[in-house]
């Protein structure tokens, strides 16, 4: 089968992070940084998916499926919290919520 | 043998004192003070005519081992010989004396049992000083008797004057006393042992070999570590340059200073130094340091002693005097002429000090001469004590102690081996000296008008000790009698087992008489002088007094060595300390600590509490380690 | 397949480009799905159905779904544009864009320095070569993994109950 190089995935998944990783930096609403998050956690799968898929192994897409649980109890979790934050302090900016310099 | 009783009775007393100083009345602290000093006296005079009755052999008593370190180990031991029994025979007899005196003299103080407890401990230590077989036993003496002349001059603490006083003895002390500790330590170095008979032993073969170069430590060594003895011995019996802090001493009270500022701890340099001879013998150059120490102190004293108001500043410039002049005996290798003139000095000079007191306490603590006058009449047996005195350290021909012990000096200082007509010369002018000085204070003080009206009579247990001293004041001299005069030379063959005497380069009968009558002559010209000067016609010494007031007040300072000390050392040395007073050594650590502190600031303000820099943090630490591992 | 990939791959790139410039979280929140729908895409061409269709359901539905109750429990209305597009105002972009640039740069660098063996090379991986991975030397993993979902659900569940506001008295009366 002809399949796409490798070079060009993980090229794919360079950018998609970078995106990710400049929206974390630029953003201040919670929701949108915890959105580039995902975008930086399918970037990394992606990665993964297209390195099992040079090598023929199935450990990448194993590796996904980690990354898989690991996002949605992380986009559960942080949910959650952008709710008590929200409730708390009435406003979802992250440069609200500084007050224990943490 | 007994020996250790001579020693260990005053430390008994002393420990009984200051365990049960508290709980004894005066009088029993009294009793145990004076009883404990009268029977190590009683015991001094036993062993003594156990010594001389059996064949005079040095004995060694070792007590117990003190300590033993590398296969050194100097015992507690105990050395007895003819010099060590000429000292502790002084330092018990005339320690007595003042302890008797003391009970009189201090019996309305409330330190009273503190005072005793303090005397004991000073004589204790200073019989250590002198029957210790090893320099190491000698140096613990010297020291207790360096700590117990700080607590007996700043006894009257109350006074800041006092506590400076006996801070400055102490301190002055204590730089003669590091030198003394070098030398040790060099003599350790030398020879391994710091026994006394064996340093000498090493010394006299050295001697009789191929003179100090076949000492261990070459000719340098042995001048080195002589002149280390007596950079010590200057710093105890107060000679220039460490001599300020005698006259200050007299802050202690009175019989202080006659015990420890004139008969006992100050002669301890010339107890080392005699005990050292041999090394002094394999050095002549320390010889010639000693005897120039001895001459210049000699004069310098007796030109501030002439300037004096304060009748104790007298006889303390008199006391630093007169060592000078066994100073100048030991640098003429005149050993026991040195001793000689320590044993009468010891009498008369104590007499003087504790009639001094007597006059002070009568007079209400008055101590300035030209307050008192009169006291002629009012204190006969005073008077008559105090001038025996006066004539014995003034030195009036035949009839005192102070003629005989002088004249040996004089004599060896022109004609021994090491002496010159110029040593000579200045002796003479401070026998001149001395004898202005001294009948200046008697003559103020008891001739002319009653100034100061006396308000109390010495008792008893003064007076006793004043005749009983005064009677070895007239008497001592003669167990040493010059061979034109008599020819009596118990005291130097006593001596003679362990100090050589020295050789004679003239043996003129001519020029001993000579000798003899020009410092009789000098003596008589300065009581005459004194004598015209202070009761006949006081005119006009007023007008010498106007015409030379920058002198007199030159003399009168000790001739400006305080003021020297104060701006060369004290003054530049406060000045550090003030400029030091943040201690530039810590602020290396203090900066170190603030450079924390600071950086600590620093790294806190990245602490925003804001989410995005946290990240960016992140982001820019994995560029670097990105960039890192690429490029690397 | 090349071509759905470089299709797919625009695609994704486009899309994750305006969720990064969206000011309007739900217009981010959709072209996000769309991201993660040509990334799945992608999966596809790359021999992965399976996980394929797990980025379809689980990230682009489940996840997203979740994001969007979320949303509309916040009620974010227009207000929250407005003061997004304040937020992201130049000043906040430059260094941001100029660091992710020079990590872009690096990334590209260490693909590309590498000779790499050539793609006809790279084969399909079935679903049943993952499963039997998956629950024999990673199972351990797999364990650890259910913890952690054990774990997100309590927290979650902590974390999003809504209890009644208790402020400390101190708080309160230096933060009217």
């Amino acid at each position: 089968m002809n399949l796409p190089a490798m070079e060009t995935g993980l090229l794919l998944a360079g950018i998609l992070f970078i995106l990710g990783l400049l929206s974390v930096l630029i953003r201040r609403n919670t929701l949108f940084m915890l959105m580039s998050v995902e975008i930086m956690l399918n970037a990394a799968g992606l990665a993964f998916i297209v390195a099992g898929a040079r090598w023929g192994q199935p450990d990448g897409q194993v590796m996904f499926l980690f990354i898989l649980a690991m996002a949605a109890a992380e986009v559960s979790v942080g949910l959650a919290l952008i709710l008590q934050i929200h409730h708390q302090l009435n406003t979802i900016d992250s440069d609200a919520a500084n007050r224990m310099k943490g | 043998m007994t020996l250790w009783l001579i020693p260990a009775l005053p430390y008994l007393g002393a420990l009984i004192l200051i365990l049960a100083g508290s709980k004894l009345s005066k009088q029993m602290a009294g009793i145990i003070g004076c009883g404990s000093m009268g029977l190590s006296a009683l015991w001094t005079g036993v062993t003594g005519i156990a010594f001389l009755s059996g064949g005079r052999e040095p004995v060694r008593l070792q007590l117990w081992e003190w300590f033993d370190v590398a296969g050194w180990n100097p015992g507690v031991t105990l050395y007895f010989d003819s010099l060590s029994l000429v000292f502790t025979f002084v330092i018990t007899f005339v320690g007595f004396l003042i302890h008797v005196y003391s009970t009189g003299y201090m019996a309305r103080d409330e330190g009273f049992n503190r005072f005793f407890a303090y005397l004991n401990l000073f004589v204790g230590s200073m019989l250590m000083l002198v029957l210790a077989d090893n320099l190491l036993l000698l140096y613990l003496g010297w020291e207790g008797v360096g700590l117990c002349s700080y607590l007996l001059i700043g006894f009257w603490y109350q006074d800041p004057a006092n506590g400076a006083a006996a801070r400055k003895a102490f301190i002055v002390t204590r730089i003669g006393d590091t030198a003394f500790a070098i030398g040790l330590f060099m003599l350790f170095q030398t020879l391994g042992t710091l026994n006394i008979g064996a340093i000498l032993a090493e010394a006299g073969s050295a001697l009789s070999g191929d003179g100090a170069a076949s000492w261990p430590g070459g000719p340098a060594g042995a001048t080195a570590i002589a002149l280390l003895l007596v950079g010590g011995a200057v710093g105890k019996s107060a000679q220039i340059p460490l001599q300020t802090w005698l006259p200050d001493a007299m802050a202690g009270p009175t019989p202080v200073s006659a015990l420890i500022h004139a008969a006992t701890m100050v002669t301890a340099g010339v107890y080392l130094i005699a005990r050292m001879h041999g090394i002094f013998e394999l050095s002549p150059v320390s010889m010639q340091v000693v005897s120039l120490i001895g001459t210049i102190t000699l004069l310098v004293a007796g030109c501030s002693a002439l300037c004096q108001s304060d009748l104790k500043r007298v006889l303390a410039y008199s006391t630093i005097s007169q060592i000078g002049y066994m100073f100048l005996a030991l640098g003429l290798g005149a050993w026991s002429a040195a001793i000689f003139h320590f044993f009468t000095h010891a009498f008369f000079k104590a007499l003087l000090f504790l009639g001094a007191g007597a006059i002070i306490e009568s007079l209400h603590h008055e101590q300035n001469i030209f307050r008192m006058g009169g006291l002629r009449k009012e204190l006969p047996v005073v008077f008559i004590t105090f001038l025996i005195g006066s004539a014995s350290l003034a030195a009036l021909p035949l009839v005192t102690a102070g003629f005989f012990s002088k004249d040996q000096i004089l004599w060896m200082a022109f004609a021994g081996e090491h002496g010159s007509l110029g040593l000579w010369i200045a002796a003479s002018v401070g026998a001149f000296l001395t004898a202005l000085y001294t009948f200046r204070m008697v003559f103020v003080t008891f001739w002319g008008e009653t100034k100061t009206p006396v308000t109390h009579r010495p008792g008893k247990a003064m007076t006793i000790p004043l005749i009983i001293l005064a009677l070895f004041s007239l008497l001592a001299g003669f167990i040493e009698v010059p061979h034109n005069l008599g020819h009596i030379t118990l005291f130097s063959s006593f001596l003679a087992s362990v100090l050589p005497s020295p050789e004679l380069i003239t043996d003129s009968l001519l020029m001993e008489w000579m000798s003899q009558a020009a410092a009789a002559l000098l003596t008589l010209g300065g009581i005459g002088l004194a004598y015209e000067y202070y009761v006949r016609n006081p005119q006009s010494l007023a007008g010498m007094k106007r015409n030379t007031g920058a002198l007199q007040r030159f003399f009168h300072s000790g001739f400006g060595f305080d003021r020297l000390y104060d701006s060369l050392l004290i003054q530049p040395y406060t000045w550090l300390a003030r400029v030091n007073r943040r201690d530039i050594t810590d602020s290396l650590y203090t900066g170190l600590a603030r450079f924390s502190i600071w950086l600590h600031r620093q790294s806190a303000q990245t602490q925003t509490g804001i989410l995005r820099h946290y990240l960016l943090g992140a982001a820019i630490g994995a560029l670097i380690i990105l960039t890192i591992s690429i490029f690397i | 397949m090349n071509l759905a990939f470089n299709i797919a791959a625009v695609i994704a790139i486009v899309c994750t480009v305006m969720v990064v410039t969206r000011y309007n979280i739900m217009h981010a929140l959709l072209y996000l799905v769309t991201s993660f729908m040509a990334v799945a895409v992608i999966f596809f061409t790359y021999g992965a159905p399976f996980i394929a269709a797990l980025e379809l359901i689980v990230y682009a539905g489940a996840i997203m779904v979740l994001m969007v109750f979320v949303i509309m429990m916040l009620n974010l209305g227009g207000g929250s544009a407005a003061q997004e597009k304040q937020w992201l105002s130049l000043r906040v972009w430059v260094f941001p864009a100029i660091l992710s640039l020079i990590l872009l740069g690096e990334l590209i660098w260490l693909i590309y320095s590498e000779q790499y063996i050539g793609s006809e090379q790279i084969k399909v991986v079935d679903t049943k070569e993952v499963a039997v991975a998956l629950y024999g030397p990673y199972v351990v993993a797999v364990e650890l993994s259910a913890m952690l979902l054990m774990a997100g659900i309590v927290g979650a569940y902590h974390l999003g109950r809504q209890r009644k506001k208790i402020v400390h008295r101190f708080l309160e009366r230096s933060n009217p």
